[in-house]
């Protein structure tokens, strides 16, 4: 694996796990969603996409998008692909650490091997 | 309507999973339809955007797409992201398996075995609360 792979590696994982965990901020900012009538939901959205976090996820998600279509360009898919499924585990981090969740050992068990499932059901 | 946190997050995790693996399906028979794709100047980029955008298909992916996101914000506004991300992976079991039974496509072993590593993994994240962050 070369230094570049390896780089667009981290930065498509990392990009793609921020991301989702900024969306995660922007909606625990807005609070529960407990209305589901579709004039509610349009105002959450409206609300979301107005919120800082949402436009930082927006570009992190960006970031990780056009880095994975890089990687692919070059290094080899059958490898890369399933190397991405390591955004799981990196994701369950950026949680404890980041949005101070609470990961019990199941917890820790189950992304584990959902990161290792993913990563098998994408081999070539 | 008032549900239960777990009841609606589970309503919700199935639809993340529905659109999701159907919004993958719709927009990879798009791309099968539109065939191997060789851009060698900025006419062939142009073409290839004008035959994506003007397949039914692709839109319908499309929807699909934006359906899931619409339901993975409203879930996590509630939801830990270690619950639901994890979780949400069923869609990499779901895809594999109506491409099995419904469009007779092979799955080889080593592609069986991470469906029932994941189903596990799914299995015991779970069992775990929903929400470690929500203040009662």
């Amino acid at each position: 694996m070369t230094l570049r792979t390896t780089l667009f590696l981290v930065i498509t994982v990392l990009a793609n796990s921020s991301g989702e965990i900024a969306v995660t901020r922007a909606m625990k900012d807005i609070g529960e969603v407990k209305d589901f009538k579709l004039a509610a939901l349009l105002t959450v959205f409206k609300r979301a996409f107005r919120s800082g976090w949402m436009r930082l996820a927006i570009g992190l998600l960006a970031v990780g998008f056009f880095s994975l279509l890089a990687l692919l360009s070059w290094a080899d898919v059958s490898f890369v692909i399933p190397a991405t499924a390591s955004t799981y585990v990196v994701g369950g981090l950026g949680a404890k650490f980041l949005l101070g969740e609470r990961l019990s050992p199941a917890r820790w068990a189950g992304i584990v091997l959902v990161s290792v499932g993913v990563a098998l059901v994408c081999t070539g | 309507m008032v549900f239960g946190l777990r009841l609606k997050t589970y309503i919700f995790l199935v639809l993340i999973v529905v659109f999701s693996s159907s919004g993958n399906i719709l927009l990879s028979q798009g791309m099968k339809e539109i065939g191997a794709v060789h851009v060698k100047s900025a006419m062939d980029l142009l073409r290839l955007l004008v035959r994506i955008f003007s397949s039914g298909w692709i839109w319908m992916g499309i929807a699909a797409l934006l359906l899931f996101l619409a339901c993975f914000m409203v879930v996590l506004s509630w939801a830990d992201y270690s619950f639901i991300s994890p979780a949400s992976a069923s869609s990499y079991v779901v895809v594999p398996l109506v491409g099995h039974f419904l469009l007779g496509e092979k799955v080889s072993p080593l592609h069986w075995v991470g469906i029932m590593i994941i189903c596990v993994g799914v299995g015991l994240v779970r069992h775990t609360a929903p929400s470690t962050t929500r203040e009662e």
